[in-house]
């Protein structure tokens, strides 16, 4: 498996050879974050492109196919009509909040997306408490939704946004409680570490076997419920509260919105890949040595990428299949339900490890 | 030089009329742009044209034939005009389709108001372009044109899916020879004066504060 | 089973006099079938305003007419004053009565109201009153519905001009929370008093007149505790066009034209029922033929109807795919439409006399293709979204409504069906073929969301049915009438009805044997399905509001007119 901190070593290496150690950091930070950006805003408009066509075919229509070919080119228009489209400020609201709140989302949603391990020694930020930070940083994203609702002096966005408080932070126990159980198979909170010990063990979703599974189940459902996606798109419930907490923002406020919810979506599904998928690491059948070698060649970024693409893809599956669900049975699901699922879970996982009955 | 923005699969011939879109080309390109200008303008027109969210606003029989302009069979999603949004904030282009009532009229400037430029408007049906077979009634408003500017024109009652994706594609004509830089953005020079403007405000907000 | 001339027929156009030659053309005798007057004119008893309360108040308990049927204003001209009809139906019994008062008062007209009786009469009098003025003393809740509160004098009175004296008006409209009550005293004077609807810390939201799943532009304040819903308080008009006062400067075959944009999901019944309605007040029997089309035509349009229904509930409950396959069938009826009438929504079919063009060649064979088609399909339905668990949990129980609220409220068609009162046009007062064939009446006793959805797609399927039996056997004939090419109608009051796609669609016409109608008056089947939602919404979420508001299955303009 090709070994990216050789590539990043190297540029460390000849930027240090021309300038002083901390004018490299300082140049190396300043293209660390150009790339994220750039990622951002292409796996961004690739996903919306990717959800576009994938709801089409669910829904026995074609999709964007007329602005370039297949359509390709269809949101792209759509960010240069959001850059140029008018932002609106309106009386009576709190100005300074009301334009803050996107900007909150969507570093909380690149916060997290840099903590995602693209390929060995290819991770921006990699903590020995990275599960620890990544819901850290997550949870950062609720404020954003909370303060847009409240800033717009509007009743649909008030009632949205205490919609989606209550819906997050509810959601985010059971996420905390499956990242728990994993990390009580691994043994280790860095993702970097959780994904190196698949590469060598196995992935851990065939490790942990049982509870690794449950609670794949269990932080998919919240994985979705923490993106504000359907079925549990309640905050912003179109045929409810109109747009939600986002009803009164505009242009490219609104296209901030947009962007972070799927981003999230990549981002859920990106450490669930990282987290009970194997991350990087190739499919690996032990006996298959042929097959295992062919695995071995493909890069691990493709892995990666494909692996979340596939968790990304069951996740619309189930948007564009659901209705939507009401507040109250949402709540009842996560404190009824997966709650006492998951923590009875984490009491298996810990037995399993204890007794060692894991691959 | 004629700009003629191209519409994918339809050829210029094919439109109707073309001579009032030619005359607005004229008069838009009258004063003549820089050719950077003119090209960072061609691609914001080509955003623009590509994208045109409609809101979700339909008053009657119209919007049914707005729904199924939406399903599967005429499948509106293929020029991207797929994302309605229920948020006038949001919208790009306010397709009225139905009757627009004394009663609604002041709602519906309202939501024109409330959206972000650019934003355009599409008469859809009989009764939003004159009032339609209820153009004696006394409660409907003979024209949405005597209550926001109207861009595209679709007769019909209602209109064919066939006839809204052409209008929309007018639309998208419209669109793709506007002029965002430099020159003032397709609509005429407000008439209001910045004091009128102000004083209005404060009617307004004294309205407001009496409520 | 040959009936006398003013006896039991009430099957409208083909069971004329003349229908005793032909024993096609003749009903059997519904069950029960309730006394109407010969073909469809009713003669309103006329009651004095004094004697009103007395007489309403004995046949609503000592003769069980629990069913407000129709409730119209009218205004005859100087001697006869401004009244109001009202056509009253006995659940248990059948028995039909149709009463009348005026008073003459043109300044002050006071008639007693009798919402506390029928829970419909409050919406049904806030529209008379809107209308004509017409004050009824004792309402609780007397504010204007349809028009703005700023607007100036009231439009239909027949000497109105309400365009000359309400110019276009931009201002925001002016929405009052007090509602005024006019009590009667006991020395004749009328007192003034005024109840607020909402206190001063109530939050307050309003749905509409803009809103996605209100299913056009219709306006709902509501009450809020947290998410709970503690009043909804409807504001209609947003699209009230006026038809019923148009009609009255329109010719006969011009009216025709407006009733397929009342509720353009039953534009086939609303134009039969106002065909049928003109054909028996002239004596004009149509064709067999013409009597099979407009059976199928009708039960085809429920179809479109009720499979928008099912699209229309979806989107609103975020399964926007299961919208989408609605469509696709929807399609399919509307390509059959096309062929024969031209039209997609607005269909402009039948006429006086018969109907617009015959069918068309493809017509039986495309229908007789879609019958297996739509049968497959709709196991889709149950697939894709009504045997979800998720919708199953959001609706079954939700927006519960007993079998003496919907009979109160008028609820017809599916929503009262749904609660288990049997009140099918289709089976109470048998037209055009529904007397010959075979079907049930779909009901169950629930009275929930869930329960409504599902009255809507075993309609379908019983629909499918009587198609079925009628396709290969449309007879030959003509399909029009030869009509003079003036039509006036004879002087009197005429009642028709007929089942649309979402209950009791009726017509009142009263002529005065013009060409023009004097006045036309459509029941609404909308109207009290948006009176009923304060009582099924109220202790509900949000998130049930959309649910209910979806499962009545209203269609505003039919509310507005």
């Amino acid at each position: 498996m090709f070994d990216f901190s050789i590539v990043s070593q190297w540029i460390h290496g000849l930027l240090t050879s021309v300038m002083p150690e901390w004018a490299a950091v300082l140049i190396e930070c300043v293209l660390v974050a150009l790339v994220i950006i750039t990622l951002y805003a292409v796996f961004a408009i690739a996903l919306i492109y990717f959800e576009r066509k994938v709801c089409a075919f669910f829904q026995c229509r074609i999709g964007p196919n007329r602005v370039g070919k297949w359509g390709l080119l269809q949101v792209f228009a759509d960010v240069f009509k959001m850059l140029t489209k008018e932002i609106i400020n309106m009386r009576n609201s709190d100005r300074f909040l009301h334009n803050l709140a996107p900007f909150l989302v969507i570093v909380a949603s690149m916060l997290t997306f840099s903590c995602l391990p693209w390929n060995k020694g290819a991770h921006i930020l990699d903590f020995n408490v990275g599960v620890f930070f990544l819901l850290a940083a997550s949870s950062i994203g609720v404020v954003g939704i909370l303060l847009a609702g409240w800033s717009s002096n509007n009743k649909y966005s008030l009632i949205g946004a205490m919609r989606s408080g209550a819906q997050i932070i509810s959601y985010e126990l059971s996420i905390g409680m499956t990242m728990l159980t994993m990390i009580a198979l691994t043994g280790t909170m860095q993702l970097s570490e959780i994904v190196q010990q698949q590469a060598d063990y196995g992935w851990n979703i065939c490790r942990g076997h049982i509870p690794a599974i449950i609670a794949f189940l269990v932080y998919l459902i919240a994985g979705n419920a923490e993106c504000n996606r359907g079925p549990f798109d309640l905050p912003e419930s179109e045929s409810e509260l109109t747009a939600g907490y986002h009803t009164e923002y505009s242009g490219m406020h609104f296209g901030f919105y947009y962007l972070a919810e799927y981003l999230n979506l990549f981002i859920t599904a990106g450490i669930a890949t990282a987290i009970f998928l194997g991350g990087w690491a190739p499919i690996y059948f032990p006996g298959l040595d042929g097959f295992n070698d062919v695995m071995a060649y493909i890069p691990g970024i493709v892995w990666f990428v494909g692996k979340t693409v596939v968790v990304v893809f069951l996740l619309m599956w189930m948007r564009w299949t659901f209705p939507r669900l009401r507040i109250d049975q949402i709540l009842s699901l996560e404190w009824k339900y997966l709650v006492p699922i998951s923590m009875l879970n984490l009491v298996l996982m810990a037995l399993v490890v204890a007794f060692g009955v894991h691959f | 030089m004629m700009k003629r923005p191209k519409i994918k699969s339809i050829p210029y011939d094919d439109f109707k009329d073309n001579e009032t879109f030619e005359k607005l080309v004229e008069e838009l390109n009258a004063g003549g742009a820089n050719v950077i200008v003119r090209k960072l303008d061609d691609l914001i027109d080509w955003g623009r044209s590509n994208s045109l969210w409609p809101l979700t606003f339909a008053t009657s029989c119209c919007g049914i034939e707005f729904m199924a302009v939406c399903a599967a069979r005429y499948d509106i999603a293929r020029f991207g005009f797929e994302v309605t949004r229920n948020s006038p904030r949001q919208a790009d282009v306010i397709l009225v389709s139905g009757t627009i009532t004394t009663k609604m009229a002041p709602v519906l400037k309202r939501l024109y108001d409330q959206m972000a430029d650019p934003k355009y408007v599409v008469a859809i049906g009989g009764c939003s372009i004159s009032g339609g077979p209820f153009t004696k009634s006394y409660h409907v408003v003979k024209g949405v044109d005597q209550v926001i500017p109207v861009d595209v024109y679709v007769p019909g009652c209602p209109p064919r899916p066939e006839s809204f994706l052409y209008g929309m594609m007018q639309l998208q004509r419209k669109v793709k020879v506007e002029n965002f830089f430099g020159t003032t953005n397709r609509k005429e020079k407000d008439p209001i004066s910045r004091a009128e403007q102000r004083e209005k405000d404060e009617i307004i907000l004294s309205e407001e504060e009496k409520a | 089973m040959e009936t006398p001339e003013n006896n039991k027929v009430n099957a409208p156009a083909g069971a004329a006099p003349a229908a005793g030659a032909r024993p096609a053309a003749v009903r059997p005798a519904a069950p029960a079938a309730p006394a109407q007057p010969a073909k469809n004119l009713c003669e309103p008893k006329t009651v004095e305003p004094a004697a009103l309360r007395k007489e309403m108040e004995r046949l609503r308990r000592d003769e069980q007419m629990d069913f407000l049927e129709c409730l119209t204003g009218m205004d005859w001209g100087e001697e006869g004053g401004l009244g109001v009809i009202y056509h009253l139906e006995s659940t248990a019994t059948g028995k039909r009565v149709a009463l009348k008062t005026a008073t003459t008062d043109r300044e002050h007209p006071y008639l007693p109201t009798v919402s506390d009786l029928w829970d419909i009469a409050n919406i049904y009098e806030r529209e008379v009153y809107d209308f004509y003025g017409i004050i009824f003393t004792g309402h609780p809740d007397m504010r204007r519905i349809f028009m703005r509160e700023d607007w100036v004098g009231f439009p239909f009175r027949k000497d109105s001009n309400p365009e000359k004296d309400n110019p276009l008006r931009m201002t925001n409209e002016p929405l009052t929370d007090l509602a005024p009550c006019y009590t009667l005293e006991a020395d004749g004077t009328v007192r003034r008093s005024e109840t607020p609807i909402f206190g001063e810390d109530d939050y307050v939201v309003n749905l509409g007149p803009q809103h996605p799943s209100t299913h056009g532009v219709l306006h709902f304040r509501i009450k809020l505790e947290g998410e709970t819903i503690k009043k909804v308080d409807p504001i209609l008009g947003y699209i009230h066009r006026g038809v019923e006062k148009l009609n009255e400067s329109l010719t006969y075959p011009q009216t025709l034209a407006l009733t397929d944009r009342l509720d353009y999901l039953g534009a086939m019944q609303n134009r039969h029922a106002l065909c049928m309605c003109i054909e028996q007040a002239m004596g004009v029997e149509v064709s067999e033929r013409v009597q099979y089309i407009r059976t199928i035509m009708d039960e085809l349009q429920r179809i479109d109807s009720h499979i928008l229904f099912f699209s229309c509930l979806c989107q609103d409950l975020g399964a926007t795919t299961a919208f989408l396959y609605g469509f696709r069938d929807r399609e399919k009826i509307l390509d059959i439409f096309e062929e024969t009438c031209g039209g997609r929504l607005i269909l402009n079919y039948n006429t006086i006399g018969g109907v617009m063009a015959d069918i068309h060649p493809n017509f039986v064979k495309r229908v007789k293709e879609f019958i297996p088609y739509m049968r497959h399909n709709i196991q889709e339905y149950f697939d894709v979204f009504i045997n979800n668990v998720i919708f199953r949990n959001r609706a079954e129980g939700v927006g519960v409504l007993s079998k003496e609220q919907v009979i109160s409220f008028g609820c017809t068609g599916g929503t009262g069906r749904a609660s288990g009162w049997h009140n099918d046009v289709r089976k109470r007062m048998p037209y055009a073929m529904y007397g010959k064939v075979d079907f049930k009446e779909i009901t169950r006793t629930e009275g929930d969301s869930f329960a409504r959805c599902m009255i809507r797609m075993d309609e379908i399927l019983e629909s499918l049915n009587i198609i079925e039996q009628l396709i290969d056997n449309i007879p030959e004939g003509p399909f029009q009438e030869k009509m003079k090419p003036i039509i006036k109608v004879p002087e009197g009051t005429y009642y028709s009805a007929v089942e649309g796609s979402r209950g009791e669609f009726g017509v009142l016409l009263e002529s005065r044997g013009d060409k023009f109608p004097y006045r036309l008056h459509y029941r609404s089947t909308g109207l009290p399905l948006v009176a009923v939602m304060d009582t099924a919404c109220s202790g509900n979420m949000i998130a049930d509001l959309i649910t209910i508001g979806g499962t009545v299955d209203y269609v505003v303009p039919d509310i507005d007119r």
